[in-house]
């Protein structure tokens, strides 16, 4: 069965008119995942007995002849930072290495209630924490376009298993690109919604001002239906908004003739890589050449943003990450005498480098004498980079861009250097502390066959702009 | 310099972690780096700038409702016996590292 070109829509009308079956379809996914996934390393858990379960709810539906739900039969895979009922769920971590969650994360849930089949858990950097995927616990992500190359991260198993085709759509989460940078090195779609269109319940949280679940996958059609299908309130995330949920798959063909395009210059500046500008350059001719009007914005605290961000984020990391103290979620270290002693070495024992290095950060961010300084100070630059936004919002219906400043670079590249690791999220970061959507898509490649992304922000709720802009620029490609 | 071996050590105390020699050592070295590029935020006067903790008190409400009534979709009536129970003991303890089926277990707490 060849995997490759299957889409969410295929997927459920192949199973539909009896082509294929959801377990036939899974088993086919899982022996593609045997087959690739050693060299890859995108799968951490795989749920197949609740997976063919699911299967054959959706085949009996099929042989009865009823109407298929929309994600009938379509095999998702679901980053290991989401919760799952009764499939264990570890954030990429030692300290999680056996929790085996009570519940489920309203995300998967929704993507379950309408048919999908979780095929199993995908590697990420620990806690969300990275940007290549190498800080996971149990073992790195290789690119699949490279296999020297890292998929991006923090979702790089969501992206690698889409691009290698070991599922047809996944969630990832996204603090600060964790979505779209990956999909932008793997060359596949990723989606970062408004923050509260999509329920946080059931996401381990890494930043809860700053973290969004979204989808990740191979059509930006297919990404309209995912956030339809996950998006809307939710009584369990207060911060979940009770805005209507659109039809996003109806509106991708409303035409773009005339929509406003903004380009901002801070995101063409100093370390864009050449290939890449000229890569997203061709792109936003491409969108001139359907019918969009293309004008210059200014963002001008665009470089302020890294700083701010790694305060704001590793304040609430640190914070959130108290809870991992040894006494409810499965690991404690052995041979400990005391409470205080209990919790330093499972802490020093369960967390990897880069998640103490930014427990470290925040705590020091929001210590006595240092409060001000740094966290105050971070979230006042917060505010002037979402009134960047605003401003530039009242000029344009969406804002393109480059998604990074380069392609994949090699594991082990910056491994050494957390500081040049955090540089590398400069064009992404912006819209989380802004709280504003995005959309990475593939425009094309480097030299190297390396893929490259272009980045459309839109307007808080305004997933459907940015998805038209994608939908179209990609019918046209 | 700004962060010398004694604040790794008193944040470290603050964050519940212990830390190795090595691992001191190169938080000193990592959280200098990092601490001398966020200093670029000083170049901003922020003196009238509000501080921005949030996105969703901003966007995504009914601007026709005022105060506390704006956010009034995100509370909920209060939750009587029945009607979301929670996990019960057995299924809340299946995580515990140590408990005696009614409570979680931890060591003796005579001093921190």
């Amino acid at each position: 069965m060849d995997l490759s070109g299957l889409t969410i829509d295929s997927t459920r009308s192949a199973i539909a008119e009896r082509k294929t079956s959801a377990t036939a379809l899974a088993e086919a996914f899982y022996a593609k995942i045997e087959s690739d996934d050693p060299k890859i390393g995108a799968y951490l858990i795989l749920s197949k007995e609740h997976a063919l379960a699911k299967a054959a709810e959706i085949d009996a539906l099929a042989g009865k002849g009823e109407a298929l739900p929309p994600l009938a039969g379509v095999p998702v895979g679901i980053k290991d930072v989401l919760v799952t009922k009764d499939i264990r769920t570890t954030a990429g971590s030692k300290i999680l290495g056996n929790y085996v969650p009570p519940y489920d994360c309203t995300a998967v849930a929704r993507l379950e209630a309408a048919g999908a089949v979780v095929l199993g858990k995908l590697n990420c950097d620990e806690f969300a924490m990275g940007s290549s995927n190498e800080n996971s616990a149990f073992k790195p992500v290789h690119n699949p376009r490279d296999l020297s190359r890292v998929p991006g991260g923090s979702s790089g198993g969501s992206a690698a298993a889409v691009a290698a085709d070991m599922a047809v759509a996944t969630l990832g989460s996204d603090t600060g690109g964790s979505i779209r940078q990956p999909a932008s090195f793997c060359g596949v779609v990723g989606l970062k919604p408004t923050y509260g269109r999509v329920s946080r319940y059931g996401l381990i949280a890494f930043a809860s001002s700053l973290d969004h679940i979204g989808p990740l996958t191979k059509t930006v059609k297919d990404a309209a239906i995912v956030l339809r299908t996950i998006a809307g309130r939710d009584p369990m995330d207060s911060t979940s908004a009770e805005l209507p949920v659109p039809d996003y798959v109806a509106e991708l063909d409303k035409p773009l003739k005339g929509l406003k395009i903004g380009v901002a210059k801070e995101y063409f500046g100093e370390g864009l890589e050449q290939e890449t500008r000229k890569a997203i350059e061709a792109a936003i001719q491409k969108l001139a050449s359907i019918g969009c009007e293309i004008v210059e914005v200014s963002l001008p605290h665009t470089k302020y943003a890294i700083p701010a961000y790694y305060l704001v984020a590793t304040a609430e990391a640190s914070s959130n990450l108290a809870r991992f103290d040894g006494v409810r979620y499965a690991f404690r270290a052995s041979g400990i005498r005391s409470l205080s002693e209990m919790y330093r070495r499972t802490r020093d024992q369960g967390f990897g480098a880069e998640v103490k290095r930014r427990i470290m950060l925040g705590t020091y961010a929001l210590s006595a004498g240092y409060y001000d300084a740094y966290y105050l100070k971070a979230q006042r630059v917060r505010t002037l980079l979402t009134r960047d936004f605003e401003e530039a919002f009242k000029k344009v219906d969406a804002i393109v861009g480059p998604t990074c400043p380069t392609p994949a670079f090699k594991l082990g590249e910056k491994v050494d250097d957390p500081l040049a690791m955090y540089l590398a999220d400069i064009y992404t970061v912006t819209a989380n502390l802004a709280g504003i959507p995005g959309i990475s898509i593939p425009v094309g490649a480097s030299k190297e066959n390396l893929p490259i992304g272009m980045q459309i922000f839109g307007k808080h709720f305004a997933e459907s702009t940015i998805l038209r802009v994608a939908n179209a620029y990609e019918k046209a490609s | 310099m700004k962060v010398t071996d004694k604040d790794v050590s008193y944040v470290a105390d603050l964050a519940n972690l212990e830390l190795s020699e090595d691992e001191r050592t190169r938080m000193v070295r990592d959280l200098n780096s990092i601490l001398d590029h966020v200093e670029s935020l000083n170049e901003l006067d922020t003196k009238d700038v509000p501080p921005m903790a949030q996105v969703s008190d901003r966007y995504g409400l009914d601007e026709s409702k005022q105060g506390s009534d704006r956010f009034a979709y995100a509370s909920r009536d209060d939750i009587h016996e029945g009607l979301r129970k929670s996990l019960p003991h057995d299924v809340a303890l299946v995580n515990a590292p140590d408990s005696d089926g009614t409570f979680l277990k931890v060591p003796k707490v005579i001093e921190r």
